[in-house]
């Protein structure tokens, strides 16, 4: 067969690949295959960026379901400022990309074979594999919340069907009821966000019912933007927020969902609304692929985001241990770019270049006042650091304005990511 | 001899237009994370691809230095070098 011929027939294969359907694609590819299982910001991104890298590499996407409900902005939808819709984001665009979409879930992965076994038995092999499957929750991890409790103490921690029982149980309260959020503590998803949530149900509990109290139970002493974030209750929800330390009983040690009560080495406590943010854990398929360590998060090469357990497999977004790199959707995104461009050069016979990352993350403490954290990083003795000197918090003594224009531009980022990664 | 360097020369360009083309340099590609690249994308945040390089350069270094308040442009420019700052901005403006 001539050059030409083949390369033809190579053409012919990545232009027909999403149109024929996966069993097709996979007996006529002849470029790379790389398998990435989970479609959120992460694993999107990376498909994408690897077709963009190299559009020989055959893309396989495993992703169960049909839209994507992001968690970024999911707090305004609790407190009704915002419709669950516009979080909510489909494949089209991924798969025009000539990415092999498989609407299933990944039950098993065989590393030294290089297998993933989907849901129905069937089985996908690769060259690499790209494992960004986000958190999943520590049912038990603290004593009586199981998921059934989450029915009745929403976590609201993956957005959908749990962001929409939160914001139907404070749209119910009566004024004067006691909410109660209990936050994790670290490692968890998204390190601002039980204070960003704490801020706006406070913003609508001052305008909505006045009359409630919302108190902030912390396994932790410290958290993310802290100054800042009390410096905005301080001016904004005097009274009506109050934030428990670890130090001061803050811990939660257990809950009992029938009566929506949690328990602190100090007391105990009855909501009427109660958000338990509990312990997290790399997502399931993370652990049955032997990527996870005993924290239950899955340590990375920080040039390349390949597993340090598991070689030819790269694990991305929330589930990676990134160092100093929080996990959020910017830091996820950032990431599977990188990756893609590592896995690329690994498949093409290249050498993956070091990278430099970055981080963004703004906060809402009222609708109309937003704060941001950033970070700029690199690999530095095996790990994903800060570069010194760069990053930080927003000022603490910026004017309303600067409040204002972080609010816009955290908008701006919601719609710049989500057009990127599903646009 | 001239004409071998000035073939030489002309080499080294299009092999250095070739590297510029091709993967994006450190950093680079996070840019995008608040800079749109999709046209279909409204921002109040700019575009950088095929924005003038000295431009991209200028501000980088403004934001770093604080000649040029920003909001997080600031802090996240203070974590590159010139270097990288000069290799980010040649990237973009070579981008369509």
């Amino acid at each position: 067969m001539t050059t030409t011929r083949r390369q033809f027939l190579k053409l012919g294969a990545a232009a027909t690949a999403s149109v024929l359907g996966p069993r097709r694609a996979r007996a006529q590819a002849s470029g790379p295959r790389v398998v990435v299982v989970g479609g959120g910001f992460a694993g999107a991104s990376c498909a994408r960026a690897l077709r963009q890298a190299d559009p020989k590499i055959a893309v396989t996407l495993v992703e169960p379901n049909a839209t994507f409900t992001a968690c970024p902005f999911s707090n305004s939808v609790i407190v009704g400022m915002r419709e669950l819709s516009a979080q909510q984001f489909t494949y089209e665009r991924v798969a025009a990309d000539g990415i092999t979409i498989a609407r299933t879930t990944a039950t098993a992965i065989d590393a030294p074979a290089k297998s993933v076994t989907l849901a129905d038995g069937a089985k996908l092999t690769y060259d690499r594999l790209v494992l960004a499957p986000g958190i999943d929750i520590r049912w038990g991890a603290l004593p009586g919340y199981d998921e059934a409790a989450s029915a009745q103490m929403p976590h609201a921690w993956r957005a959908g069907d749990q962001t929409l029982l939160l914001r139907r149980q404070l749209e119910t309260m009566d004024d004067g009821g006691l909410v109660v959020i209990a936050a994790p503590a670290n490692p968890f998803r998204c390190p601002p966000g039980p204070y960003e949530r704490a801020s706006l149900i406070a913003h609508f509990l001052k305008t909505k019912k006045p009359k409630s109290k919302l108190l902030v139970l912390d396994a932790k002493d410290a958290f993310s933007k802290q100054r800042l974030f009390q410096a905005a209750w301080a001016e904004l929800y005097p009274g009506l927020l109050e934030w428990v330390p670890l130090s001061k009983g803050g811990n939660v040690t257990s809950v009992e969902p029938a009566t929506r009560t949690l328990v602190t080495d100090f007391g105990k406590h009855q909501a009427k609304v109660a958000n338990v943010i509990p312990p997290q854990k790399a997502g399931r398929i993370a652990e049955a692929a032997g990527v996870t360590d005993r924290s239950g998060w899955c340590p990375i090469d920080p040039v390349t985001f390949e597993s340090k357990l598991q070689p030819g497999i790269h694990v991305i977004g929330d589930a990676a241990i990134a160092g100093a790199m929080p996990k959020s959707a910017f830091a996820a995104n950032s990431q599977a770019k990188v990756c893609a461009a590592a896995v690329a050069a690994l498949v093409g016979g290249g050498t993956p270049s070091n990278p430099k990352l970055i981080n963004t993350c703004y906060s809402l403490v009222a609708p109309d006042y937003g704060i941001s954290v950033a970070g700029v990083y690199q690999p530095t003795n095996g790990q994903l650091a800060d570069v010194p000197g760069a990053g930080g918090v927003s000022p603490s003594d910026a004017p309303r304005e600067a409040r204002k224009a972080e609010a816009v531009l955290a908008e701006a980022w919601f719609r710049t990511i989500t057009g990127e990664v599903f646009g | 001899m001239r004409r071998v360097v000035a073939a030489a020369i002309g080499l080294a360009s299009i092999a250095a237009a070739a590297v510029v083309a091709a993967e994006p340099p450190a950093g680079a590609a996070a840019c995008s994370g608040c800079h749109p690249g999709s046209p279909r994308v409204t921002s109040p945040v700019v575009r950088l691809a095929g924005r003038d390089r000295d431009q991209i350069i200028k501000a980088m270094q403004d934001f770093r230095s604080g000649a040029r308040a920003g909001t997080v442009m600031d802090r996240i420019a203070k974590g590159f070098t010139d270097a990288e700052i000069q290799a980010i901005a040649a990237w973009y403006a070579s981008q369509k």
